[in-house]
């Protein structure tokens, strides 16, 4: 993100350009990184669902994809409404 | 062309004749005294389709903020009014509308806070608001009322402004009693309050935008400076509005208003409906020789500091009289500002502090008359040094 000064911002704080959370990369923020069992997985998709950063993938054939690193910010939230358990938070190494 | 013509008003209804006549898009507002009367009859005019306006009866002060809050940012001119404890209860909101930078216009009726609860008139509730980002304008009678509700959508509105502005009478003093305002021709207000294009408008779906979103550490501080450079430019807006509004009233504003001061060794200082009061004390003292004079901040916020200092600089002794308490133990709201515009000034004038009319306590001429007699007494040697409770019961 650059970060411009007062004078070139629109004033309070307006976002004049659409879709631009993309820009706002989450990811930096987690300690603790999701781990799936693919194994285990039944591409039920619900974790694609309740992601609040859209970071989780879901493949054009309905099964699960990559989960985002550059938008998951580690909350769990896959991890907990996984019905088969197969998402593991594991502490992020950096 | 229909002509100006006289009305017996009362400041709360000639504010609702400068609303109507402005004819905003929205109008979200609640009542309580001493503002009813503005609601009540603006309500009207709506009933009446007099004007084109969507009323919106909130359930609160603080919904009627966030109401305007919500039309501004859609691109409508939105107007409220309160007084007292509704102006507090929209405290959370007085600062999100200023800084998102949305140029709402609030006539505001000076009221006291609770508690004890009381209906008249100090300046504690517009005073608490002062750094709240908005621009405040105050009002001696119900003609100025009137005027600067007019001037104050052209102020707000401005390109290099975009700040909400508060314009505010008296309770009761100037509210409720009837005067003779002179009421403009609609169209003429019409003309001079022009259409309203605000930049990034909500309703604007071909460009969409954010309002209000999350600002940390790394952009609020570059917001908070943008809103004072509007601010910086509110003085020489303000100037050229008021210059304007003089072509189409033949009426004269200034941000700092004076009264007899040119030659005047001492001064008092005060606000609203009070001016009007001193002014005839004035008038008697000049009678009888005495060089006394009066100097009004019409505009508080932003604080014409130089303009006041250059006025008050020359003089021997002036007397600030504030109608609410800081309770920061030194004095009211705008004795503090007076004394820090005068620091840098080589010459000063010795300053009495004085806190009167609280909760509608009663100022009359003899207790000004007073205040002057402590100037000369102060002129002479005298020495003041405690805040005086001018009009208190010992």
């Amino acid at each position: 993100m650059s970060e411009k000064g007062w004078k070139e911002l629109e004033i309070g704080g307006r976002i004049t350009e659409a879709g631009n959370a993309a820009k706002y990369k989450t990811g930096d923020w987690r300690t603790f990184l999701p781990d799936v069992d693919r194994e285990k997985c039944i591409n039920c998709l619900q974790c694609y669902l309740y992601c609040p950063d859209m970071a989780i993938e879901a493949k054009a054939d309905g099964t699960l994809g990559k989960i985002d690193l550059d938008y998951c910010k580690g909350c769990g939230i896959c991890s907990n409404i996984c019905p088969v358990k197969c998402i593991e938070m594991k502490k992020e190494e950096k | 062309m229909t002509k100006n013509f006289i009305k017996p008003l009362t400041g709360a209804s000639a504010v609702s004749e400068a609303m109507r006549q402005i004819d905003p898009d929205v109008v979200a507002a609640y009542p309580i005294t001493p503002q009813t009367e503005i609601v009540m009859k603006f309500s009207q005019f709506v009933n009446d389709g007099k004007v084109n306006t969507e009323f919106v009866p909130v359930e609160s002060e603080h919904s009627a903020m966030s109401a305007c809050v919500g039309a501004s940012a859609a691109g409508a001119r939105a107007m409220t009014a309160t007084a007292s404890a509704g102006l507090a209860l929209m405290w959370e909101i007085l600062y999100v509308a200023a800084s998102n930078r949305l140029p709402i216009v609030m006539p505001v009726v000076n009221r006291a806070l609770s508690a004890p609860i009381n209906i008249h008139c100090d300046h504690s509730d517009t005073m608490g608001a002062r750094d709240s980002g908005w621009i405040q304008i105050y009002c001696e009678s119900a003609q100025e009322a009137y005027d600067n509700v007019i001037a104050a959508v052209r102020i707000a509105e401005h390109e290099k402004i975009l700040l909400p502005v508060m314009v505010c009478q008296d309770g009761f003093i100037t509210s409720h009693a009837m005067e003779r305002v002179d009421i403009l021709e609609d169209e003429k207000v019409k003309k001079f309050a022009g259409e309203l294009k605000l930049p990034f408008p909500l309703l604007d779906t071909d460009n969409p935008v954010t309002y209000g979103p999350l600002d940390l550490f790394d952009y609020y501080f570059e917001h908070k400076r943008q809103q004072s450079e509007a601010i910086s430019h509110v003085f020489e807006v303000t100037d050229s509005i008021y210059k304007e509004f003089e072509k189409i009233s033949g009426r004269k504003y200034n941000r700092v208003e004076t009264y007899k001061i040119k030659d005047a060794e001492t001064a008092i200082v005060a606000l609203n409906s009070t001016i009007g009061t001193a002014k005839d004390v004035v008038d008697a003292l000049r009678e009888k020789g005495e060089k006394v004079g009066l100097l009004f901040p019409r505009m508080f916020r932003p604080f014409p500091a130089e303009e006041i200092a250059e006025k008050l600089s020359g003089l021997s002794a002036v007397a600030v009289l504030d109608r609410s308490e800081t309770f920061s133990g030194t004095g009211g709201p705008m004795l503090a500002d007076i004394k820090s515009a005068l620091y840098e000034k080589e010459s000063r004038p010795t300053i009495l502090k004085y806190i009167y009319g609280l909760g509608g306590r009663e100022i009359n001429p003899a207790q000004i008359e007073q205040v002057f007699s402590d100037l000369k007494e102060v002129k002479k040697g005298k020495k003041v040094e405690q805040v005086v409770y001018l009009g208190v019961r010992e």
